[in-house]
């Protein structure tokens, strides 16, 4: 996914000079080419997130478009303060990247575990979070964000995750697209876990549960109309995303329901409140963390008992 | 320099002053040391060197002014409404509810380029602003204004490296250099001395100055950049609340604002009546 969001981004600066890339030293083996092209527009700042992205907004505030990206926690926890008062508060047109959004760095350990983003970076005023789900998502994404006037937090991948969607998809900022329709229980995933939630919609599927799977690839603005749409009628809904159970795409899909005056079935799959200090790769701490498909079925068959 | 324009930079420090003095009185708030040290430079930067237009704050061409430390901005508050950024009423409502002016600097106001009030977020904005606009062809400089305290956090000289590196040399440090923090003097807390070698070895060129006189902050200010291919920081000393003789150099004074007796007796001291 990091690939195709590369990728995309190359050929909008082709056509776009505005845009800027600034980095904290992070990026090998894929930030080459637009360097290479736009050597004028493409800044290291070494390994220093807080002049990164104070850079940026200065940057931004003589009017280009600067996008910030580096893995995990770097762009975001390290330099949230200048996120939160100089490009949030002043309404500038940032794009803060992560590579590996989750526990996609998963072997490395607890510093590169990217778990608490969504929840803080849709409490900062006007940054518009988004998780593409799988690659068509992310190249869309990347349109999206550029096209979108303001700070905007992106949550990639960073390997060849498998397509979620067959065909072509038709990707807007804040509307969810629904992967595959069912009238017994609502799946809500976002990022790359939401094909674990559809691998899940499946084996449902094999019980005679119809699961509607829903990717919500925009956290903020979070789409109302799908969430109160899914509450009305299929009656019960379950978020997946790989992120703490506190505050993220579950948190934000509850303050939605809990308004909308519905008593419905609902369940979060998400990591517990604690650190994942124990060692494994991606997929097998994903596992491990109730995310296969089956564990999520299972998790959907007990909510709906 | 001709003593007219000696004393036009005099009396509009004191004005300044006197401005921070009733703002800080009226709104019980604090930050008046902070103030008070750097309205020399302010006067001077205003009146001669800053490229910009209060009838046209948003002018493309402008010059850059970041105040780093945000909690002095009443001072640049004072200085923009003496300057017709704004009416001269706003000063009345700083701190207050429902006022025109909050207690650290904010881009809400004409003239003000960018808030701030957290320390260390100056100096990297101003730099990206420097790129863009070396990129860009444009000939406007970007001037930084940063307190003693800026130069503890790390974002500073993560900034400062990157201006080097990238020889920024649109880029005016000026640091009001009053070596009082909030908690104690700078060498109890910090000590930045050598401060002029160390930002030398980081590839800077530095003036070290006195920052009350306004005869050489003019004339420092006129040369910049100092060396091409460099940024450029002046090192102003100063004294913390210059200007009110019983709070000058003390810690009290970062927090303090003057009561009743105290306003009057300090406007007196200045020369201006209450």
């Amino acid at each position: 996914m990091r690939s195709a969001f590369n990728e995309e981004l190359l050929k909008i600066a082709k056509a776009d000079d505005r845009i800027y890339m600034v980095l904290a030293d992070i990026g090998y083996g894929e930030i080459e080419p637009f360097a290479e092209a736009f050597p004028d527009r493409f800044y290291n700042c070494g390994v220093a997130e807080q002049n990164m992205t104070g850079v940026a907004c200065g940057l931004a505030m003589e009017g280009k478009i600067a996008v910030t990206y580096s893995i995990a926690n770097f762009p975001t926890l390290r330099c949230l303060e200048q996120i939160r008062n100089d490009v949030c508060y002043h309404d500038q047109n940032v794009k803060i990247v992560i590579i590996g959004g989750g526990l996609a760095y998963g072997s490395l350990g607890v510093s590169h575990h990217s778990t608490e983003d969504i929840a803080i970076m849709r409490s900062l005023p006007d940054c518009v979070v988004v998780c593409p789900a799988d690659i068509p998502e992310a190249r869309a994404a990347t349109y999206a964000m550029i096209e979108h006037e303001g700070a905007f937090y992106y949550r990639c991948g960073y390997k060849q995750e498998p397509d979620l969607h067959q065909g072509k998809i038709d990707f807007e900022l804040g509307k969810a697209i629904e992967v595959c329709d069912g009238s017994d229980v609502t799946l809500i995933g976002t990022g790359t876990v939401t094909y674990r939630a559809w691998q899940a919609a499946e084996l449902l599927a094999g019980e005679g549960i119809k699961a509607r799977v829903i990717s919500m690839h925009t956290v903020k603005p979070i789409d109302r109309e799908a969430i109160v749409a899914a509450a009305r009628e299929t009656g019960a809904i379950v978020t997946v995303e790989e992120h703490n159970i506190c505050g993220g795409l579950g948190g934000a899909v509850a303050e939605v329901i809990a308004e909308s005056g519905m008593g419905i079935g609902f369940k979060m799959i998400a990591l517990p409140d604690e650190y994942v200090h124990i060692v494994g790769t991606h997929e097998w701490l994903l596992d491990y963390y109730g995310f296969s498909p089956e564990g999520i079925a299972g998790s959907v068959v007990e909510l709906l008992a | 320099m001709v003593s007219e324009k000696l004393e036009m930079y005099q009396e509009l420090a004191t004005k300044i002053r006197a401005h921070c003095l009733r703002m800080t009185h009226r709104g019980m708030s604090g930050h008046l040391g902070s103030m008070l040290s750097m309205a020399d430079m302010l006067a001077v930067l205003y009146t001669s060197i800053l490229k910009v237009d209060p009838e046209n704050p948003e002018w493309d061409e402008r010059d850059r002014f970041v105040l780093s430390k945000g909690h002095g901005g009443a001072a640049v508050y004072a200085v923009l409404a003496e300057k017709g950024f704004f009416p001269m009423e706003w000063l009345n409502t700083y701190y207050l509810d429902d006022g025109k002016l909050s207690g650290h600097i904010s881009h809400h106001v004409p003239g003000v380029e960018f808030s701030t009030g957290s320390l260390g977020h100056g100096l990297p904005v101003a730099v990206g602003m420097a790129l863009a606009a070396r990129n860009d062809g444009k000939q406007h400089r970007i001037f930084c204004l940063m307190s003693d305290g800026d130069c503890n956090e790390g974002s500073t000289w993560e900034a400062l490296m990157f201006a080097a590196h990238h020889e920024l040399d649109s880029l005016i440090v000026i640091v009001d250099y009053n070596r009082v923090q909030a908690l104690g003097k700078m060498a109890d807390v910090i000590e930045m001395e050598p401060f002029v070698p160390k930002l030398e070895l980081f590839g800077w060129s530095v003036r070290s100055i006195d920052g009350h006189d306004c005869e050489q902050l003019e004339a420092t200010l006129s040369e910049v950049p100092f060396e091409k291919g460099r940024p450029s920081w002046v090192l102003a000393s100063t004294t913390k609340c210059k200007g009110v003789s019983w709070l000058e150099d003390t810690v009290g004074s970062h927090y303090g604002c003057v009561n009743d007796e105290e306003l009057a007796a300090a406007l007196a001291e200045l020369g201006v009546s209450k």
